[in-house]
């Protein structure tokens, strides 16, 4: 099964109207930080609507791009940098093309991770977003075959998986890092948008 | 506040056109650029900071957010006078991403740009993680004067980059600042509790311990930065106790009493002291200690005359 050019936009509109409606939830997440998580997101997805709502696009890279630099001109902070490379990076793999399947989802993911990897540094078990995508670029690549809207639910209940491990982790990036242990019993802001935009990616369908 | 600022200012900066930025109205051709920012929620930083021999453009983030990377680019380009532009901020996960792709995008364009990084807390062991606190103003200073005489980007590069390596900083706190998206404060002590080496953004410190004498918390500061600066007998050191947000004038002479006797102490030569509101988290109630090594060049830019919103400094020493 496809998603097409537009039902992607539809799907990311209703992406950020999840995180919107999330952005009290994300402040009191970020509270062991500097609280502007939360603000920061619904400023980024406030503005990715903006930039998507009324436009055509050619291929899905350029809606993916748009959608990235809606959140990075927007969000600031680290977040806005994060997420918008995601979109930014992940959308870089489906140049050209104007249907989403599975191998492109799963694609748009990894390239997503690696984009943010290399961006902010940070890696698996540093208590990030990464520890959220990382479990859902595993789980997607083992399921490759499933059809799309399933293949996005899976991915969806690993992110979901990792942010809740993120809680039992030390920090060692972002705002908490200087905390160590004090960082423990809280889970990763970040990592809680990430498995919240893969949720309301699967609700699409 | 953005145009509170240039009105305060005025006629000497004005606004980049569609971000939040300010740029000095007077730079001359062929100058070094000095671009600062950062979160706003500082006063007076990092927009108080532009002026003459200071920096020549801020970017200013949403409270205790980074300023992205458009501000930042567009900001840059708006100061640079064709010989680059050297950033200079807080070292933060979020500045430091997105003053990079601005500096990606900058570089795109065929723009030179170097960036120094501020980490003069100590209450961080790994140098890479520290971060950016009211050691700042020091930094700024030196960077402010090196990049209206340097002869390149790299030379002023060099210079600001020594300074920031002669820069450490601690801070306490008795009360958290307020966050103003919530109203709450960012942290909560008890009576008896104070938090040392919070961030400059309320997040909570690396050590809450009981309420001690203002001598003993100064001590035990002062020598932890002491001994990490590797200050010793013959130096010489320009001294910083900055209010955080809500302490008095007479508390930071307290505090900047015990300094001045332990630096007395050790035949350390303090050649300059200040105190005063220079880097603020809101209303915390807390302040910081800042001791800045300085070597015959750093003298020099040090001493040099300075004209910014924050402040007045006049020449010589």
């Amino acid at each position: 099964m496809e998603f097409g050019i537009d039902e992607c936009r539809e799907m990311m509109l209703r992406v950020a109207d999840g995180i919107i409606a999330n952005a009290d939830f994300l402040t009191e997440a970020d509270k062991m930080g500097d609280a502007d998580h939360g603000t920061g997101m619904q400023n980024g997805f406030t503005n990715l609507k903006k930039k998507i709502s009324d436009r055509e696009f050619d291929d899905l890279a350029s809606l993916f791009t748009q959608c990235g630099n809606g959140i990075m001109m927007s969000a600031g902070g680290a977040s806005g940098a994060i997420f918008g490379t995601f979109f930014k990076s992940g959308g870089s793999v489906l140049k050209d093309k104007k249907l989403l399947e599975s191998e492109g989802f799963t694609a748009f993911l990894e390239e997503g991770l690696a984009g943010v990897m290399k961006r902010g540094g940070a890696k698996p078990g540093d208590k990030t977003m990464i520890d959220a995508l990382h479990p859902a670029v595993l789980a997607a690549k083992e399921n490759i075959d499933k059809p799309l809207p399933e293949l996005i639910g899976i991915a969806y209940r690993a992110a979901r998986k990792g942010s809740d491990a993120t809680k039992d982790m030390v920090a060692s990036s972002g705002r908490m890092k200087t905390l160590g242990e004090r960082s423990k019993g809280h889970p990763d802001p970040g990592s809680i948008t990430m498995y919240l935009i893969l949720k309301y990616m699967s609700e699409n369908n | 506040m953005i145009e509170g600022l240039i009105l305060s200012y005025d006629g000497r900066i004005r606004k980049v056109p569609d971000v939040n930025g300010i740029v000095s109205t007077s730079i001359r051709d062929g100058k070094v650029a000095l671009l600062v920012g950062g979160g706003s929620g500082h006063e007076p930083i990092y927009h108080g900071l532009v002026g003459e021999n200071m920096a020549d453009a801020a970017a200013i983030g949403n409270i205790f957010a980074s300023p992205n990377p458009e501000i930042v680019y567009e900001t840059a380009k708006a100061a640079d006078r064709g010989m680059g532009v050297l950033f200079v901020y807080g070292n933060y996960a979020g500045d430091n991403m997105n003053f990079d792709i601005a500096a990606e995008m900058l570089e795109d364009d065929g723009i030179s740009i170097k960036t120094v990084r501020i980490n003069d807390d100590v209450a961080t062991d790994e140098p890479e993680h520290r971060r950016g606190i009211a050691g700042l103003i020091f930094a700024v200073k030196i960077a402010g004067a090196a990049c209206s005489e340097a002869f390149s980007l790299e030379d002023a590069f060099r210079v600001t980059k020594k300074a920031v390596e002669n820069i450490r900083s601690m801070g306490v706190a008795v009360q958290a600042g307020t966050m103003l998206n919530t109203g709450e404060p960012t942290f909560v002590l008890g009576d008896n509790e104070i938090e040392i080496g919070m961030g400059l953004h309320g997040e909570p410190g690396v050590d809450r311990t009981e309420l001690k004498s203002s001598d003993e918390i100064v001590t035990d500061m002062t020598e932890r930065i002491i001994s990490d600066l590797s200050l010793s007998s013959g130096d010489e050191t320009a001294l910083l106790i900055n209010d955080l947000g809500s302490v008095t004038n007479m508390e930071l002479l307290i505090a900047s009493r015990k300094v001045s006797m332990i630096l007395q102490e050790k035949g350390i030569k303090k050649i300059y002291s200040n105190i005063g509101k220079y880097s603020t988290t809101m209303d915390m109630k807390g302040f910081s200690i800042s001791l800045f090594k300085l070597d015959p060049e750093l003298k020099k830019y040090f001493f040099k005359m300075a004209r910014c919103l924050a402040f007045d400094f006049c020449a010589g020493e």
